[in-house]
């Protein structure tokens, strides 16, 4: 399997406290790769160490074989895109301009508005379904759109590789479903790379082609969501104590998790 | 797909390689307030013991007029003029970069210590004299602007620079340069002090072309390094993170963008005093008349001459034949306003 984007040897760390010694890893091209792992185990450390937001104590992170952060970060711009978990638009910002600033990597002072950026424009615009509301601030949508929004700047930013840190924080099941309904498409009608952190371990295992399992800064298990997701791993990942079964929808890893106690559920 | 996106507001410009979209509100403010400033200009030149009459100013100032009539216009109120519109436009493309950078309204040069910094160095200059007094009051509020900037960024550097930390250190460091200002006044000589007090101020009584020329100078370089920077602060203004995944190179672009709000904010007051809450009101009144998510620098500029030069014609009608400095004026039109914002701010935190 080719990997565009990987990482060797990484040593990830805020100030003195470290949070991943020496992790090696691949992002599959093609795929759509889902980060998997309790809270505090490194998984968002992980993706902002991969999309040179963090830059590593140690290791390298190579993107199409050079190092990530001796590459200028504008071609990096041009190849992999970056989403940050809630990000903030200013006041006032219509989804239009949020849009549009998904090009900046591509604009130079004379070049600001090529008939191709405002081509990707409308197509991220369109593809997302938020063409018509184009025109809206973007702190006047509902969650739900707000995401949309984010992810339809991404796309404007026209690159091979998305990186989706917790995209459906916040949103009610059904946006959750919406949200990762479209980077399902992203990856089957535009062949796009994705790697996105997520919480929920059933969804994961429906909208991932891979899963990667972490505790504690290591990567315990990759691969196909039901090789990973097992009973043994989720009471060694997270401690909990669960039935895994096929999802009834769609034959993928469904996770039931079991009472810890008799009388800790209603009978 | 036949659905096209349709931009409102906005006119899309392509020629050869250059294109742009570019919003037709802020243009339309731009043409309007400068229409404005020129016009005011005109009153403000005209103004005075010796009256000069629109028609005449456009005579003396396309090569006619009297002797006298062109020695009163263009040696002593032209000048004092050129500089209120050029100090406006200094501190108001100030505060609208550094407002924008730091993610808030309140972040003017104003509350950011620059100026604090600018007037200690002058009063400095004038009362304590040696080495400060040997660099002359511009130099020395150049000099004083410059070192609280750095020293404000400096403190408020952690990892990269936060808006509302930027604002706290500013204003502490803009506590502590008030302090030292106090401290030097009481130790002054009572001319000494008349003459500082009337600096911090703010005032445009007495310039001449010596004092307007080198801020047109600076102008010509630093504007259009406003302009420049405005690409990368239009993605600043998403956060860090959002703005790193864009491909800006932060720290490089924070810097370039804080030096250049500094230095325009300095040259500003080293002409002028610190006019009081130029840089802060002016962007705000530019981003709810433009709309959008950012105060628009060319309109912003425009509209800071405006309120300069209008300010200082008032500040000389009210109490004539005496005259107010102007930095009063435009504080009493500046501190109902950040009353304002503030409660409105605070209303909205808690609930």
């Amino acid at each position: 399997m080719n990997a565009r984007l990987r990482g060797e040897g990484l040593h990830l760390a805020y100030g003195d406290l470290t949070v991943i010694d020496g992790l090696d890893v691949d992002v599959h091209d093609g795929l759509v790769t889902t980060i998997i792992g309790p809270n505090g185990c490194g998984k968002s450390t992980l993706l902002k160490a991969l999309g040179r937001l963090l830059r590593p104590t140690g290791g390298q992170v190579l993107l199409d074989g050079r190092r990530i952060d001796r590459t200028p970060t504008r071609d990096v711009a041009r190849v992999l895109g970056v989403l940050p978990q809630s990000p903030t638009a200013p006041e006032g910002l219509t989804v239009a301009d949020l849009v549009m600033r998904g090009r900046h990597p591509h604009q130079t002072w004379f070049r600001q508005w090529s008939r191709d950026d405002e081509d990707q424009v409308a197509d991220a615009l369109r593809w997302t379904d938020m063409l018509a509301y184009a025109d809206r601030p973007v702190d006047a949508l509902s969650g739900g759109q707000r995401q949309r929004a984010w992810i339809s700047m991404a796309l404007a930013q026209g690159t091979d590789l998305l990186l989706l840190d917790e995209p459906t924080t916040f949103l009610d099941l059904a946006h959750q479903i919406d949200v990762l309904d479209l980077v399902r498409r992203l990856h089957a009608e535009m062949g796009r790379t994705v790697v996105m952190v997520l919480h929920d371990l059933s969804l994961a295992a429906r909208y991932a082609d891979r899963l990667i399992a972490m505790k504690d800064g290591r990567i315990v298990a990759s691969g196909a969501p039901d090789e990973v997701l097992t009973p043994a791993l989720l009471e060694s990942v997270f401690g909990l104590r669960a039935m895994v079964v096929p999802d009834p929808a769609t034959g993928t890893p469904l996770v039931i998790p079991l009472p810890r106690t008799a009388t800790s559920v209603r009978a | 797909m036949t659905d096209q996106l349709i931009l409102p507001g906005r006119r899309v410009v392509r020629a050869g390689p250059v294109s742009a979209s570019v919003p037709l509100r802020p243009v339309l403010v731009t043409v309007l307030a400068l229409a404005g400033a020129l016009g005011v200009a005109v009153l403000a030149v005209g103004h005075g013991e010796f009256p000069i009459p629109p028609a005449t100013v456009w005579e003396v100032l396309t090569g006619g007029g009297t002797r006298i009539e062109r020695h009163i216009l263009l040696n002593l109120r032209l000048p004092r003029v050129v500089c209120a519109l050029l100090v406006g436009v200094a501190l108001a493309i100030a505060g609208a970069l550094t407002q924008t950078f730091a993610r808030n309204p309140l972040a003017s040069p104003d509350v950011l210590g620059i100026t604090a910094g600018a007037s200690a160095g002058a009063v400095a200059a004038i009362v304590l004299g040696g080495v400060a007094g040997s660099l002359g009051v511009p130099l020395a509020a150049l000099v004083g602007a410059g070192i609280s900037a750095t020293l404000v960024y400096l403190l408020a550097w952690r990892r990269g620079l936060d808006g509302f930390r930027l604002v706290l250190i500013g204003l502490g460091i803009g506590e502590i340069l008030r302090g030292f200002i106090s401290w030097v006044l009481i130790r002054a000589e009572l001319v000494d002090a008349t003459r500082a007090n009337i600096w911090i101020t703010g005032s445009l009584a007495g310039r001449d072309w010596s004092h307007a020329e080198p801020l047109a100078l600076a102008l010509l370089v630093l504007v259009p390094l406003a302009l420049a920077a405005t690409i990368a602060l239009r993605v600043l203004a998403f956060g860090a993170e959002t703005a790193r995944g864009l491909g800006v190179r932060l720290q490089r672009a924070q810097l370039f963008v804080v030096v250049i709000a500094a230095a325009l904010a300095a040259v500003a007051v080293a002409a002028a005093g610190p006019i009081e809450f130029v840089a802060f009101v002016v962007p705000q009144i530019a981003l709810r008349l433009c709309g959008g998510s950012r105060p628009p620098l060319l309109a912003s500029a425009m509209l800071g001459a405006l309120l300069v030069v209008g300010a200082d014609l008032v500040a000389q009608i009210v109490v004539a034949p005496k005259e107010l400095p102007v930095g009063l004026l435009t504080a009493m039109i500046g501190t109902p306003y950040l009353l304002w914002l503030l409660l409105r701010r605070s209303r909205k935190v808690s609930g």
